[in-house]
């Protein structure tokens, strides 16, 4: 048993049974991170930051919010837009930050991919953050159900219809997830438990795990660089620290991250406040009406890239493809057969890969949108085809690459 | 200066995202934009003739025989029957006529009482082909200049509208009301959910209210949709376009024209405004105070960020 000795002060006390003085020299004094980043490492911290948003604003919604098909709509729109002091703000910080995640994701995501950070021994940071993405897909999914306005309902017909699995008819699966043969009670109830329980442990889980990956290959710097963490640490530690290379989380690192949340939130609350409509759809402030299909249900804009690559092909190939999308970016690290961790701008072809994507990417979103007619059609086919053929050919160009 | 370059390229694509999917995507979605008039009835001739009040009045209590089914509460005249027995006679309640001479403008008015249906732009629900009947017949003339009669009943009603200045619940109430629900501010179609003293009395209230919708159902096809959320669910745009000539978006519908000037127009938007959006005012100021604050914020992390990176670099 360890020896405890009278304490000299509160911090003594604490730091005897909870080795908080461990903790804080582990978790932050002596965390080391490259001194060579960009305000694109900011990101994680800004994730986090809007990720509590969310959470606390959703705390304050779920206490006025009514999980009930004749309730749902009203409790939102009239008792927490209305009635309830400040109400208006959580669901605005809400309804905008689910939004908002998305895009720093997706920023967060392509900085990973043109720094090669999930190489060498990241591949774990990569995984989690993955299964971050799409832990977050499914907490905006089911969160878009709980207004039980038009779009909640008939943007939830049309997604669990895919669960019917194309030609395999597999309507018991769509049933299943249902809770019946359509969208009701049962439904509610259950993207209900799975938005405020279930998906947010898991996205807990999965932050934890994400920073725990972290840990033993570091995070990557701007050159992708290898550090020699523990010499550079003891550089910085016996004082040069202007020659050293690493930086301690707290406060050096979070001194940065700070400020660009600081202009982050700038842009967040003006969203919020002053320009909150792109985040609500018009549809979704009419009550669901089973009877009544509305002109369009379209998804939210983070999901429109895979939307397109779904719908531009026949119902069974279009889900294939749309698992593929969903699922090639798992696998990336391994795809990338480069023997370099590098920024994309010193690998070549790779480079070239990268920015088509990007706007591989952008024009899926954008085609996405429009109906699928005609050219748009076309051309959104024609992205899919780029975007599989990116995949395909992504381990022939990185296994030819030079090492540099 | 390559941070610079990187937040360039970030801000390039989200914005291009951003206005493909908005404001393009809308256009090429064929939401054809529908230019609005303000209200100006152009298909509808002027007003040229110079009513007489006094004749006027002879003909609205006489000849003209408005308050057989019209009340004019500002005159005394009250309504013939309850609501829910008008709306079973005749499918709505015909409207109060108090206000008739500010709410609607005063050529549509005279359109109307010539021929309701054609003012009204109904003619596709009512047609000698289907043999349909609109409730108000036209104005057939009482011996003399018919349109001398029509300006000088019109003259009348402008002269007794007791509120130069509508207020936004009454314009909305007295324009779009006997046919659209309110919920978010109590509003039914029969009147505002008054408090109960006990549930018998809330029972008798919900059913006159039930038997009202049902037969306005009857009348107009389907329930007109309660307007608690319709400037979110729409546009201000659409919902004074569609005020001014319902045709022009939705292709038989049977809302009809209601023929209400610019002024009543405005005031019914700023109701519905209040209405779902209650914290405008909140939002202004709470607004203007955070977004001060994170000024503030983000000034003095950059001070921080300096302080702490000046022994780093």
């Amino acid at each position: 048993m360890a020896h405890f000795t009278k304490a000299t002060s509160l911090h003594d006390w604490m730091n005897q049974r909870l080795g908080i003085d461990t903790v804080r020299r582990v978790m932050a004094t002596e965390y080391w991170i490259p001194k060579n980043i960009n305000f694109l490492w900011a990101m994680g911290m800004v994730l986090a930051v809007t990720f509590a948003m969310l959470l606390i604003s959703g705390l304050f919604l779920l206490m006025y919010y009514q999980p009930n098909i004749h309730l749902a709509f009203d409790s939102v729109n009239d008792v927490i837009m209305r009635q309830v002091p400040f109400g208006w703000l959580f669901r605005d910080i809400h309804a905008v930050a689910a939004s908002i995640v998305f895009l720093v994701i997706y920023i967060h995501m392509l900085t990973g991919i043109y720094y090669g950070s999930y190489k060498k021994g990241r591949e774990m940071i990569w995984i989690s953050g993955m299964l971050l993405y799409v832990a977050f897909s499914a907490e905006a999914f089911s969160g878009y159900m709980l207004p039980w306005g038009q779009l909640s309902y008939w943007a939830g017909t049309v997604i669990t219809d895919l669960f019917s699995l194309g030609s395999l008819h597999a309507e018991w699966l769509l049933h299943w997830i249902r809770g019946g043969y359509t969208p009701g009670q049962p439904f509610l109830d259950r993207f209900f438990a799975l938005h405020v329980v279930l998906l947010p442990l898991l996205v807990i889980g999965l932050i934890g795990l994400h920073f725990g990956a972290l840990r033993i290959p570091h995070v990557n710097n701007q050159e992708g660089e290898e550090i020699d963490f523990e010499a550079e640490a003891k550089k910085y530690k016996s004082g040069d620290k202007k020659g050293s290379k690493v930086i301690a989380f707290a406060n050096d690192f979070m001194s940065k991250d700070m400020f660009v949340v600081g202009v982050y939130l700038i842009f967040f609350f003006y969203l919020v406040l002053f320009h909150n409509g792109f985040a609500l759809d018009p549809i979704n402030f009419i009550p669901a009406n089973p009877m009544h299909t509305p002109a369009s249900v379209e998804p939210e804009w983070y999901f429109l890239w895979s939307y397109d690559i779904l719908r531009g092909f026949s119902t069974n190939v279009g889900l294939i493809a749309f698992a593929f999308a969903q699922g090639i970016f798992f696998v990336f690290p391994f795809l990338d057969r480069s023997p370099n961790a590098k920024p994309a701008s010193k690998r070549g072809i790779f480079f070239l890969w990268f920015w088509i994507l990007v706007i591989d990417m952008t024009g899926l979103t954008i085609m996405g949108k429009l109906p699928p007619e005609g050219m748009y059609r076309e051309v959104g086919v024609m992205f899919a085809y780029i975007f599989i053929a990116l995949f395909i050919i992504l381990p022939f160009i990185t296994k030819f690459e030079k090492k540099v | 200066m390559k941070e610079f370059i990187s937040l360039i390229i970030i801000i390039i694509f989200t914005g291009v995202i951003y206005y493909a999917i908005g404001p393009v995507a809308k256009k090429v979605e064929g939401h054809k934009f529908i230019p609005n008039h303000h209200f100006t009835y152009s298909d509808i001739p002027p007003l040229k003739l110079k009513g007489n009040v006094a004749k006027g009045k002879a003909l609205v209590f006489g000849a003209g025989a408005c308050i057989g089914c019209h009340s004019i509460k500002s005159v005394g005249i009250a309504a013939p029957m309850s609501p829910v027995m008008a709306a079973k006679t005749y499918g709505v309640v015909p409207p109060d006529l108090s206000d008739a001479g500010v709410l609607y403008s005063p050529k549509f008015l005279a359109a109307y009482i010539a021929n309701p249906v054609k003012a009204m732009l109904l003619q596709h629900r009512y047609n000698a082909k289907n043999g349909k009947v609109f409730p108000m017949p036209a104005f057939a003339g009482a011996g003399g200049n018919k349109q001398q009669e029509i300006a000088d009943m019109v003259a009348y009603f402008k002269s007794i509208a007791f509120t130069k200045k509508i207020s936004p619940k009454t314009a909305f109430v007295d324009s779009c009301g006997r046919c659209h629900a309110i919920r978010f501010d109590k509003w039914t179609q029969i009147g505002f959910i008054p408090k109960f003293k006990n549930n018998l009395q809330k029972l008798k209230f919900e059913l006159k209210v039930t038997q009202y919708q049902k037969a306005l159902k009857k009348y107009k096809g389907s329930l007109p949709p309660d307007l608690s959320t319709i400037l979110e669910s729409r546009n201000k745009h659409f919902v004074e376009g569609f005020m001014e000539n319902p045709q022009n978006y939705i292709k038989n519908t049977a809302m009809p024209r209601v023929g209400v000037t610019a002024a009543t127009a405005n005031q019914i938007e700023k109701y519905l405004f209040q209405t779902s959006n209650p914290e405008h005012a909140q939002r202004e100021s709470l607004g203007r105070g955070i977004m001060i604050y994170l000024f503030i914020f983000a000034f003095f992390a950059y001070l921080w960020k300096r302080s702490i990176w000046k022994d780093l670099h």
